[in-house]
Formats: structure tokens, sequence, C-alpha cells
């Protein structure tokens, strides 16, 4: 993925500082008394709770917290890097960049996720920095169920300049679709395929199942396909996020996930649970419409300005 | 990773037998309980307070019925609330109270399904209404939107507004309303791109839009799975284009739908209707009292029993009902069984809105039921002859050899199936004695085998 130019961090902010803004005033809130006590941990640990963070990762930063600094005389900005400092550590190990191997020819990523996560969204954004790294792309539209799910890619692949395999109308099978794709992609040494697949609930098991098998008829080409195995998920979505997480993993062995729609008001807690429980790569964030809009997620930095410091 | 309200409550009354009114502590105690199984399902947090305040106030001093523990009695004040809160029992119609052509304008944040909604709601009113609608497609932004809706509206027989490339929402919004005056539509369903509550540019666009079209209702589409930023988007969104109701989607998901309870309180607004799937038809009044006991982590206990009735023959049970309790339950009625279950939506469709189904989960998981096992039960027993499924005393070790080859499965395989047959004959026989009072009170996990 491309570096990161001047200007993501920023933007990365100015969306996370509606949240922030809450966060980080409740908190000046609490500590105007000026020692941490029961009540303010109580207020704390609420505030983390707004945050999505899940009752039981907010519980338990708080008491960490407590730990360190109970009864002592706490600012409120010791407490905000304290804060933004166990945070990092637990995201530091998931931040990942999205891994590319190119000798793969083609490096198979594919993309799930529930409906109307941005997955075609994300492998617009995703198309375009890859071909800005010089390497080539095709994409397939495995997302063979919504109304015009193909024409969406396809008019990515217009602005992307890549690709695109696809079926015209609905309704066809998305794994012999996949199939095609990468044998095709293969043929002709693409370097990225990009498989886009019709969003699904978790708790759909026959949808599930179709899951699996794209993953499953892919892998007759080259049993170490798919390369990457991409959830998406929605910084929106409350507690549901780890049941996706869950049953997206136990269905197709996911090798990371990509977080979008961090431009809003209210995210961040609910990586910093899904860091904690399941440990799996975050590889970019989605903070805007704009295909620059899709960067590298960097844990400090992220902690820091969730929590409204200056980095 | 959720345990349900009534598990956690009953951790915290374990001590607590004795009857009477509930005490100030009691009552502390249950709300600690309900703060959190209300966090856990999504309920934003400055909602948990103000409903917990409330329902503190009304547990407190309540007569603790003879009947019931002084847990269930606080559940029942705690679902009483929360039903209250989402709107009291019954749905709320969609307003079509308007000079033809009635503008219905769909607004919410990006990927909450509002396209699809249009497309559901207008066969919804087609159908049951007999309205004739116009969809026009407002999103000029996301690629392929507006072919999006066209084809949705070809599936459904819905007309849609000619697409213009390059025209501007409020362009289309007054295209739209003056084709449905000229063509004579009952009404106008407009589709707008999804927009962050937060960006002024694009929420000011809709608000002119608004202008444009008056509509006679604002729905507010938004996602069922959604977290605490329910309140921020569902309060943004309603003083800058005055929502009047709120269509949540993805109920058919395995969300447990705090953000019903959080947009409600804070816009006032009525949730009119729910996505329960994704065909055009999957659309559905709003029932208060269902998402109650969701959120509560009870179980949608009603919408099993109506997929029950759908798709369960009446006639097939009452056969059934008898044979059980005769004692004569065979394999035939097993084959049937596992088919009806399938038909329902599998072992997790069923699984997901059933209460106390935590428990009951762990211990299938440790039985090693699942999907597949139920496939394989099905291939044993249409491997046997008719005598032999009537009859499964009859199997020896060679039948049995030939039923698993038949099958592709091992003796082992037709073996675990000839005893979890039994077992289930001896529950049968155990639902005959309880009674249908007994197995209420006993609950599904009291039908399982002892481990």
């Amino acid at each position: 993925m491309s570096k990161p130019k001047r200007g993501w961090l920023s933007r990365l902010k100015a969306g996370l500082s509606r949240t922030s803004a809450s966060l980080g005033s409740g908190i000046g809130g609490i500590f105007s008394r000026g020692r941490l006590d029961d009540e303010a941990l109580e207020e704390l640990e609420e505030l983390l709770i707004l945050g999505d963070m899940g009752a039981a990762t907010a519980a338990e930063l708080s008491a960490t917290l407590a730990e360190e600094k109970f009864g002592k005389e706490v600012s409120e900005e010791e407490i905000r890097s304290a804060l933004a400092d166990q945070i990092t550590a637990i995201l530091e190990p998931v931040a990942q960049p999205f891994p590319i191997d190119r000798a793969a020819k083609p490096h198979v990523v594919l993309v799930a996720g529930v409906n109307g996560t941005g997955k075609t969204t994300t492998v617009g954004k995703l198309a375009s920095q890859f071909r800005a790294d010089g390497l080539s792309v095709m994409m397939a539209a495995a997302d063979t169920f919504r109304a015009a799910a193909v024409e969406q890619l396809k008019i990515w692949g217009e602005r992307t300049d890549c690709p695109v395999v696809a079926r015209d109308g609905t309704g066809g099978d998305p794994a012999g679709l996949a199939y095609d794709a990468y044998a095709r992609a293969r043929d002709e040494g693409v370097d990225v395929l990009l498989i886009d697949t019709a969003g699904r609930l978790q708790n759909k098991a026959n949808l599930m199942a179709e899951l699996q098998k794209i993953d499953r008829v892919v892998k007759k080409i080259d049993a170490a396909a798919p390369h990457t195995r991409l959830l998406v998920l929605d910084a929106t979505t409350g507690q549901n996020a780890h049941s996706q997480v869950e049953i997206f993993r136990e269905a197709i062995d996911i090798d990371g996930l990509i977080v979008t729609k961090l431009d809003g008001t209210a995210k961040g807690g609910v990586l910093v649970a899904l860091a904690k429980r399941f440990g799996l790569p975050v590889f970019a964030l989605g903070v805007g419409e704009a295909v620059e809009d899709l960067r590298p997620f960097d844990a400090r930095e992220f902690a820091r300005a969730l929590m409204n410091l200056e980095n | 990773m959720f345990e349900t309200l009534s598990s956690r409550l009953s951790t915290a009354f374990d001590k607590l037998t004795r009857h009477g009114a509930l005490t100030e502590s009691d009552v502390s105690a249950a709300m600690r309980e309900v703060r959190v199984a209300l966090l856990e399902a999504d309920v934003a947090l400055p909602v948990v307070k103000q409903f917990i305040d409330e329902a503190k106030e009304e547990a407190l001093g309540a007569e603790v019925l003879k009947s019931v523990t002084p847990g269930q009695q606080v559940i029942k004040v705690v679902n009483d609330h929360l039903v209250k809160m989402l709107g009291g029992a019954g749905s709320v119609d969609i307003n079509l109270a308007a000079e033809p052509p009635a503008a219905i304008l769909m607004v919410g944040l990006q990927g909450s399904g509002k396209t699809t909604t249009s497309a559901k709601l207008a066969k919804l009113l087609g159908e049951k209404e007999k309205k004739r609608t116009l969809l026009a497609s407002l999103d000029t932004r996301r690629p392929a939107a507006m072919e999006q809706l066209q084809v949705l509206g070809e599936q459904a027989g819905i007309d849609t507004l000619p697409i213009v490339k390059g025209e501007a929402p409020v362009a289309i919004t007054k295209r739209a309303m003056k084709t449905g005056r000229e063509q004579g539509y009952d009404i106008v369903i407009l589709d707008t791109a999804g927009r962050l509550h937060v960006d002024d540019e694009l929420m000011d666009e809709v608000a002119a839009v608004r202008k444009a079209a008056k509509p006679v209702e604002t729905l507010l589409v938004a996602d069922s799975l959604t977290g605490q930023d329910a309140v921020n988007v569902a309060t943004q969104f309603k003083e800058r284009v005055d929502v009047t109701g709120i269509v949540l989607t993805r109920v058919d998901g395995d969300g447990r739908g705090g953000a019903a309870l959080s947009m409600r309180a804070v816009t006032g607004c009525p949730i009119k209707l729910i996505g329960v799937g994704e065909k055009l038809d999957a659309i559905e009044a709003f029932h208060p009292e269902r998402i109650a006991s969701r959120i509560l982590g009870m179980g949608d206990v009603v919408s099993l029993v109506e997929k029950a009735q759908e798709t369960i023959d009446e006639k097939e049970a009452v056969k059934l009902a008898k044979k059980v309790k005769k004692g004569g339950f065979d394999l035939n009625d097993l084959s049937s069984q596992l088919n009806q279950m399938r038909r329902m939506g599998g072992m997790d469709g069923l699984m997901g809105m059933l209460p106390g189904v935590g428990k009951v989960k762990k211990q299938m998981a440790a039985a090693n039921v699942d999907e597949k096992s139920l496939d394989r039960m099905q291939a044993i027993i249409s491997s046997m002859t008719k005598a032999e499924r009537v009859k499964p005393k009859s199997l020896n070790g060679s039948r049995k050899r030939r039923i698993a080859a038949g099958s592709g499965t091992t003796v082992q395989d037709v073996n675990r199936l000839l005893k979890q047959f039994k077992q289930m004959n001896m529950m049968m026989k155990r639902v005959g004695k309880l009674g249908e009072k007994g197995l209420m009170r006993a609950g599904i996990p009291g039908l399982m085998p002892p481990q």
C-alpha cells in the first residue's frame, strides 16, 4: 500500500475528533475534581463504553488504570495519556500493512463482510492504491446477488483502469466466477486479484456456506489461495462486530480486517475490543469517500487521536 | 459472549427466595445487571441511564406476585417498561395522508439499506394499500446506485423514474414529483444517497430536497446493528431533516437491536418498519414486544412460533402428538422432524430465537449436534428400509453395515443415531409427563438428556 501522504492523519483526527470531543470533554469533567476515586472510575468506564468499547473491555481498561492511579492526584492529561498508552499497547500488534506477495501472480484477496459495510468501495480503493504502487490488478465481481453490484464494480474498474471479470445480471454462481477470474488472472500474469463478494449476515448458514465454497473453489488452482481473506467491518456497528468476526473467521479463516466509515461520530472502541479478543491484523481504515481515505492503521496515532491528544 | 438477562438476574437473586415487595437494595442489584445487559445489547448509554432511572422507580414498591420470584418480577417490570419506551404494543402505519402523489423521503448513513428498503416499501404499499408508487433515485454519488434501484424496481414490478445522467438531486426531485402528478401515481418514494450526519454540505442537500418534495414521511433507514452512535445519527437526522419515522434494517441478523431503543428514545419517532431479509417481501411492521425480549436476551419466542406455524403442517403435528403420547415415535417421524427443522432455517436459525439458548448451545456443541450432523442423520434414515424405520430394533450388525455403506457413514454413526433416537423417545415421554405447563416452566433445557 502506498505510503501515507501528508494530511491523512488530520483527516483521521478530524473524523475521530467528534468521538473524542465527547470522550475527552467527559473525562475532563471527571477529573476537574482532581482525584481518581470510585465515582470517577465508573464515569470513566461509561465514557469508554460510549466509544463502543464494550462493557468488558471498558471495565478492564479502567481497572488497569485504577491499579496504577487509584486515589492519587492526577491531571486529565495524565489520564488520557495513560489510557492512550494502554490502547496503543493493545492495538500495536494488530497494526500491520496489507501483505502482498508479488511472487504469487496473482495474490488473491477474498473480500467478505455483512451487507452495507463498504466491501465494493474498499475493493475499488484498494485497486487504486495497488495500481499506484505499480501493481497490475484485476477485480472479480462475485457479488451476483445484489442488483447493480456488478455495474458498481465495473465503474471502479474504469476509474482505476483495471479489468473486471463479471457476468451480466444477477443469480450466477459466485464460486464459478471467482474460479474463472483466478484462472484468467493467472494466465495474464496479474499481480493482484480482488474478489468482491455479496454482503451476507453471518447468521445465515446457507450464505456462509456459499462463501466457504468460493474459498474452496479458489484453492483448486492453488492451495495457498486465497492469500488474504479480508473482512470489511463497519465502524458504526456495535457489539455485533464480535459475532461478525467470530463467525466469518470460523467460516473462512479471516486473515485481517479493514474498518470503514471512521469519518462518522462513533468509532474506534470496537477495534480495541476486537484486537484484545481476536488479535486479527487491521490492514487499513476507511476515513472518507475518496480513494486516499483508505489509510494504513497506525496504533499509536489512532489511540492518541481517539483520546484527543496531540501526537 | 452474551449472557441473557434472566441468567444474570437469577445469579443476582440466588439467595433471594422470599416474597413480598422488592426492597431498594434488591432493585439496585438487579438494575446493575440490567444496565450491563442493555449495554451489551448496544443500547446507547444516555438511554440506558434514563431507562434504569425510570424502571427502578416502577420496580420499587411493585408487589411481588406469589407465583414468581423477585428476579422474574424485575424482568417483567423491565420488559414492560422497555415495550413502553419502544412505542407500546402494536405497530404504527406509514402516513399517506396527503394529496397524491404523497412523497416519502428515505434518508440515512451509507450502507444502511435505503435502496433495498425503498423497493421493499413500494412493493408493500402496492400489495397492502393498493397504491401505485414511482421510485426515484437521488443518489448521484455511489457508482451504479441509480441502476440498482432501477433493477430492484423491475424485480418488484414498480416503476422507476428514468435516469438522466448528471442531474442534481433537487432537480431529480422536482422531475419525480412532476412525473408523479402528471402520471397519476399515489406515492413517490425518493431514495437519497447515503450521507454522514456530520457532513454539513450533504445534510444541506437533503434539506433542500425535502423543501422541494414536501414529503409526508421522512424515513430514517438505520442498521439495527448500530452501536452507541445510534444516538448521534438519529438526533442529527431528526434535527436537520425532521425525520417522521424509522425503518430498522438487518433485523434478521443476530444483533440484539439496542439501536431501536436508542433511536426511538432520542427522536420520539416511531419505528415503523423492519427489514428482515434480502428478498423484496422481507419487510414487516415493527412490534415493540418482540424487540424488547430480544434486547433483554430472552429470545424472540413470538417470531419462532409464527415461523413454526408457517412451516409446520398442522395435521402432521397433530398426528405426531398422538404418536408421541402412545410412545410410537419412529424413525420416519424423526426424519420429518429433521426436514421441518431445516425448513425453519436450520439449527442456528432456530436457536437464535429461543430463550436461554446459551446453555443449550453449549450442550449441543458438547454433543456434536450441528447442521452437518442433521444431514448425516437424514442420510442414515434414508438408507433404511421402510420396515427398519418403523422398527429400529430389527437393526442387526449386517443391516447396520449396509446402512452405513449406503449413507456414506460408519456403523458408529448409525449406532449414534440410534442412541440419539432412543434418548429422544425418552425425552418425548418426559414431555408427556411434564405436560404443556411443565414444559413452559422447565424450558428447553429441561428436555435435554442429563449429561
